[in-house]
């Protein structure tokens, strides 16, 4: 693939220089810590701080998510590579309005260890952590070992949850709660029909074969469950809303929101055809779609395909998803 | 008793870094064959980086380490920047304050340096990680550390090499390559064989400064 490339080294500097200055009405970078991007609302004094991060290459996730009524300041790491404890750290500080932070973040090993290390620094300065982990992606792991499913696309509506309820003047405790039950009724699943590269690595870090397609694949790649025929769009509308909806198990008549993001180099309008039979499918269990969102939310480098999230909704989650925020994404 | 003074030592570190950034390139495609394909590129990045920062300073092999623990844990992140950051500021911790290191003081540090990856990871044994590589070397120097302090570093370096290459055989437990069940077995772990790689440079290092 060509690219829009300097050095390769400078990407991810690159990549956060120029968000900054496009956005600059919502975010900017942490003088100290140019891996730290804060929003321009942040910290306010009384309210819960909300701090994610990972690696880069998922844009417009995770910088975009920050900013007004939703993430006050991420921690960015290279591509696809975990931030390091220190910008967590520095994210937690600059996020810190004096009632604690609640880190909100993906299952990955990295992230894991590198917030708890970060925990660990703020503690000295008396920061009160709490953190939620997101495990939403059904293929990761059978539904008995959810602790180990990583987190995906459902961390978007994690973050808007967390936010809105931190925004609301909840308690440290209340937003973890929040944050929490907001991946709980999260499920979402990935379908992957091209590969991505790390531009330093110059070769597709997994091969989807011509004609296939990769069913539960992974945002970095990681293995799906199945890798078979691609199929006409409908039916892999289907398979998603099958693979998403059988681990929600939730009775007819739930109301719900769902995010369907490209991951990278899917275009826009074959998301729409996607969302299209997905409604559909989801309104013939019976569900009733609250909110729909469409997009490049969460990508992969230029991977093809796309990700499906469902949340289950009631009235908390409802207002809160509606509570009006700003950021670049969202 | 050999042993090797503690102070002057930066150029143990910088040897280190030396072989990582000789061997980036190997690094990162063993990790490409079931990871992401970039540990020689974030492993070279983070030991260059602290070579260059200790060239031509007089130091102790503990502050030495302690730079490059440093370097790993605020600049380079991802799995490995705070587990080897970890690891060498817990050796360094264990080191500070002596004049001399012998071999009941690289034991300790040894030991530290397990105790600090273990203290942040979850991995054990079998795991198909760089423990595979640190658990039996620390265990093999220890028990041959009777025999002196040269015959120690070479049943850790033997130890560490074997300890790397039953990763060949082991299904990843922990990490992202675990996330490919089966696919992964039949290559060797990228951290598992960086880690050989820093316990023998070290190893062979402090070996021939031994007095």
């Amino acid at each position: 693939m060509q690219r829009f490339l300097n050095d390769p080294d400078d990407l991810v500097d690159e990549t956060v220089a120029g968000f900054v200055k496009a956005h600059r009405d919502l975010v900017h970078l942490l003088p100290e810590n140019p891996r730290v991007v804060v929003s321009n609302f942040a910290p306010q004094a009384g309210r819960v701080g909300i701090v994610t991060g990972g690696g880069s290459g998922h844009e417009p996730a995770f910088i975009g998510y920050t900013g007004r009524n939703l993430v006050d300041a991420v921690a960015v790491g290279e591509l696809f590579s975990s931030p390091t404890a220190k910008s967590f750290a520095d994210a937690i500080k600059a996020a810190n309005g004096g009632a604690g932070v609640a880190v909100l973040y993906g299952n990955y090993a990295g992230d894991n260890m590198n917030v708890k290390m970060a925990a660990r620094m703020v503690a000295k300065d008396g920061i009160e952590v709490a953190t939620v982990v997101a495990n939403d992606d059904v293929c990761s792991a059978p539904a008995a070992e959810r602790e180990k499913r990583r987190g995906v696309a459902g961390e978007i509506f994690m973050w808007k949850i967390g936010g809105a309820k931190a925004a609301s003047g909840a308690s440290l405790a209340e937003v973890q709660a929040a944050a929490q039950k907001a991946i709980d009724a999260c499920r979402s699943v990935g379908v992957g029909l091209g590969p991505c590269t790390l531009p330093a690595v110059g070769h597709p870090n997994f091969q989807i074969a011509a004609g296939q397609m990769e069913v539960g694949i992974g945002h970095h790649g990681e293995p799906g469950t199945r890798v078979e025929p691609l199929r006409a769009a409908n039916d892999v509308a289907d398979d998603m809303v099958r693979i998403v909806m059988d681990d929600h198990s939730l009775p007819a008549g739930s109301e719900v929101a769902v995010l369907v993001s490209g991951l990278g180099a899917t275009p826009v309008n074959e998301l729409y055809v996607l969302y299209d039979r997905i409604e559909a499918q989801l309104v013939g269990m019976g569900m009733t779609v609250y909110r729909a969102f469409v997009g490049n939310y969460f990508t992969s480098l230029e991977m093809v395909g796309a990700t499906l999230t469902v949340m289950a909704l009631d009235d908390e989650l409802k207002a809160l998803l509606d509570m009006d925020c700003a950021s670049p994404a969202l | 008793m050999a042993y090797l003074a503690n102070s002057g030592q930066a150029q143990i570190i910088e040897e280190l870094a030396e072989v990582i950034v000789a061997n980036k390139a190997w690094l990162s495609e063993i990790d490409g064959k079931i990871g992401d394909g970039d540990h020689g590129i974030n492993m070279a990045k983070g030991f260059g980086r602290a070579a260059e920062r200790i060239h031509g300073k007089d130091m102790s092999l503990d502050a030495a380490m302690l730079v490059l623990s440093d370097v790993l844990m605020s600049e380079i992140g991802g799995s490995m920047g705070p587990l080897y950051g970890l690891m060498f500021e817990d050796m360094a911790a264990a080191l500070s304050g002596r004049s001399d290191i012998d071999a009941e003081a690289f034991s300790a540090m040894l030991r530290a340096g397990l105790a600090g990856v273990q203290g942040v990871g979850n991995a054990k044994v079998g795991d198909k990680t760089l423990i595979d590589t640190l658990v039996p070397a620390v265990a093999a120097f220890d028990a041959a550390k009777a025999q002196g302090f040269a015959a120690a570093l070479t049943a850790m370096a033997e130890a560490a090499e074997k300890g790397r290459d039953t990763t060949v055989d082991l299904v990843a437990r922990i990490g992202r390559s675990s996330r490919l069940g089966e696919r992964s077995r039949g290559v060797l772990d990228a951290g598992a064989t960086s880690c050989c790689m820093i316990l023998t440079t070290l190893g062979e290092s402090v070996r021939k400064r031994l007095i």
